[in-house]
C-alpha cells in the first residue's frame, strides 16, 4: 500500500485552477522529484500535500499507517529566519513538538532524538550557536535535523539546494540519499536542479502542460525528458 | 534624595505604581520578541488606537471600571484583525489603518462631543500618553491588573515551546499538527490584554514603545531565543522601575520617562553589541 496517493487532484488558489486531474503514489523507500517550469505549480501542489491549503478537487490519502502529522518538512527559507534569535538546539527541538503534543515541556526522549539527529546531520557542534551565524549549508542540515524529529517516515523537502555552492549541494544530495537508502526514509523532494533529479531520484513527476509521473528509467526515455533535459540542463552546464 | 524616594515610597498609590508598573513591564517584553519577529508590530499599533476610540465610549457610556469595556472591545478587534490580515497581506493592512486611525478619530471626536470635564485636551492628553493615570489607580484596578498579568505569564510559560515554534516556521509547525491558527488567536488576544493593562502605565500611543523596544535591545546581544526573552523581561522591568521613580523624583510624566529609559537601554546595547560584547554568548 503506498504511503501517499493523490487521485484526481487539481490545484490552483481562490478557484484558479493551476493544474487538474494530477495521479501519482508514493510508496515506502521511494525518492520522488517533482520538476517542472516555474509557475507549473509545484510548491502548490507541496504546500497541499502538507495540508496548509485544500485541494480544489480530488483527494490526497495517507496509507501504509503514516498518518498526516508524521511529515518531515524542509521549507524554503522565510524572511522572517534570516534575523531570528535562536540556537541550533532549540530549533531543532522544535521538530519534536507534534510528539509533545499538549505537553507544554519536551521530556528527555524528545531531546535525547533531537540530539541523535543532531548527530546524524553533524550540527551537533553547533548546538548552542546562533542559527542565522550559520552558513547555507549548516542551516539545511539544522533544518533537516528538526525535520527528522517530526518524522521517521516521510520527508518533504521544498528545493532545499537553493543558494547553496556546488560543493555543499554535492554533500545535501549525498546527505539526502543516505537517509532514503540506509533510514528507509521516504523523500519527496521539489527540485530545479533536473539533471541531479534524475541522478538520484527513483520516480519523477514532471508537471506542466504535459505531466509525467513514472519510474525515473522510463521518465528518460520520454519526450518530454529530452527537452526538458536539454533546455535545462543546458541552462546549467553553461 | 533618598530620603525624599522614602517619603514617596511611603505612600499606597506610589506601591500601587511600582507594583503594576512592574507587573505591566513584565507583561508586554514577553511577546516582543514574537510580535516583531511574526510582524505582528503594526497589530499592537492598530490595536492600541482601538483601545483609545473603546475608552472614549467607555467614558461616555458612564462605565464605572473602563477596562471592563475596553478590554472585550480591544480583544474583539484583535481577533477581527488577525482574520482579515491572514488573507491577503496588503488587503490586511490597508484594514488595519482603517480600523485603527477611525478608532482614533471617533475616540476624539466622542471625548469633544461629551466631555468628561471642562477641559478636553487633558483629557485626551491623559488617554494617549498615560501622564498621571498610574498615580491615581484604585484598588480594584490594581487587583485587576494583577489578575490578567497572572494569566498572561502563566499562558506564556505553558505555551512557551509553542509559541516559539509557531514564531519561528508557521509551516513547519502546521505541517506536525500544530493547531497554528490557534495559536495565532492565542497570541493575538495576548497582545490585546497586553496593550489594554499598559494603556494605564503609558498612554496608547506609547504602549508599542514598550512592547518593542526591550525585545530590540535584549536581540543586540543575545542570540537564543530564551536568552533573549529573559533578557527583555528584566530590562523592561529595570527600565519601568527606573523610569516611574524618575517620574515620581522629577515630576516628569510617567509613560515618556519609562519610554526614554528603554530608548536609553536600547542605545546602551547597541553601543555594547558595537563593541562585541556577547557576541559568543549562546
Amino acid at each position: 500500500m503506498a504511503q501517499l496517493t493523490c487521485k484526481d487532484v487539481s490545484l490552483g488558489y481562490e478557484g484558479h485552477v493551476i493544474l487538474s486531474g494530477l495521479n501519482f503514489s508514493v510508496s515506502a523507500g521511494n525518492y520522488l522529484c517533482i520538476v517542472g517550469e516555474n509557475g507549473s505549480g509545484k510548491s502548490t501542489l507541496m504546500k497541499t500535500i502538507l495540508g496548509l491549503q485544500k485541494p480544489l478537487g480530488g483527494s490526497i490519502t495517507f496509507g501504509d499507517g503514516l498518518q498526516n502529522n508524521e511529515i518531515g518538512y524542509l521549507p524554503q527559507q522565510t524572511q522572517v529566519q534570516k534575523d531570528f534569535p535562536a540556537t541550533v538546539w532549540e530549533i531543532v527541538l522544535s521538530g519534536c513538538q507534534a510528539r509533545a503534543g499538549r505537553r507544554p515541556y519536551y521530556n528527555k526522549e524528545e531531546k535525547a532524538l533531537a540530539r541523535e539527529n543532531m548527530d546524524k546531520m553533524n550540527v551537533s557542534q553547533f548546538a548552542r550557536r546562533c542559527y542565522r551565524e550559520l552558513s547555507g549549508g549548516q542551516q539545511q542540515r539544522v533544518l533537516l535535523a528538526r525535520a527528522l524529529c517530526a518524522t521517521r517516515k516521510l520527508l518533504l523537502l521544498d528545493e532545499p539546494v537553493t543558494g547553496l555552492d556546488p560543493k555543499v549541494t554535492l554533500e545535501m544530495y549525498q546527505l539526502i540519499e543516505q537517509l532514503n537508502r540506509e533510514d528507509r526514509v521516504t523523500v519527496i523532494m521539489i527540485s530545479h536542479d533536473i539533471v541531479s533529479a534524475v541522478k538520484y531520484a527513483s520516480h519523477i513527476l514532471h508537471i506542466g502542460h504535459e505531466v509525467f509521473f513514472g519510474p525515473t528509467q522510463d521518465y528518460l526515455q520520454s519526450a518530454l525528458a529530452r527537452r526538458f533535459l536539454t533546455v535545462e540542463g543546458g541552462d546549467q552546464n553553461a | 534624595m533618598l530620603d525624599q524616594l522614602r517619603m514617596y515610597l511611603g505612600f499606597p498609590f506610589v506601591q500601587y505604581a511600582l507594583i503594576v508598573g512592574v507587573l505591566i513591564a513584565l507583561c508586554s517584553s514577553l511577546l516582543g520578541v514574537t510580535l516583531v519577529l511574526k510582524r505582528f508590530s503594526f497589530i499592537g499599533d492598530g490595536l492600541s488606537h482601538v483601545a483609545f476610540g473603546a475608552m472614549a465610549i467607555a467614558g461616555i457610556m458612564h462605565i464605572n471600571s473602563e477596562m471592563l469595556f475596553v478590554l472585550p472591545a480591544t480583544v474583539l478587534c484583535a481577533i477581527l484583525l488577525l482574520r482579515t490580515g491572514q488573507n491577503t497581506r496588503i488587503k490586511g493592512d490597508a484594514a488595519i489603518a482603517m480600523i485603527s486611525v477611525g478608532s482614533l478619530a471617533v475616540g476624539y471626536m466622542l471625548l469633544n462631543l461629551f466631555p468628561k470635564s471642562s477641559n478636553v485636551s487633558s483629557d485626551v492628553c491623559t488617554s494617549l500618553f498615560g501622564s498621571t493615570s498610574i498615580l491615581t489607580l484604585s484598588l480594584t484596578e490594581v487587583w485587576l491588573c494583577v489578575g490578567l498579568s497572572i494569566a498572561v505569564v502563566a499562558i506564556f510559560l505553558l505555551f512557551y515551546n509553542k509559541i516559539f515554534a509557531v514564531t519561528f516556521d508557521e509551516d513547519f509547525s502546521h505541517s506536525t499538527g500544530t493547531r497554528v491558527e490557534a495559536y495565532n488567536l492565542l497570541i493575538a488576544v495576548v497582545i490585546a490584554v497586553i496593550i489594554v493593562l499598559a494603556m494605564n502605565l503609558v498612554g496608547s500611543l506609547l504602549i508599542s514603545a514598550l512592547i518593542i523596544f526591550p525585545a530590540m535591545s535584549a536581540m543586540r546581544l543575545f542570540r537564543s531565543f530564551k536568552g533573549v526573552t529573559i533578557c527583555s523581561a528584566v530590562l523592561s522591568v529595570s527600565c519601568a522601575v527606573i523610569g516611574i521613580l524618575i517620574s515620581i523624583l522629577a515630576g516628569t510624566p510617567v509613560g515618556s520617562t519609562i519610554v526614554a529609559a528603554d530608548i536609553v537601554a536600547f542605545l546602551l546595547f547597541s553601543v555594547l553589541a558595537r563593541l562585541g560584547v556577547g557576541a559568543r554568548k549562546a
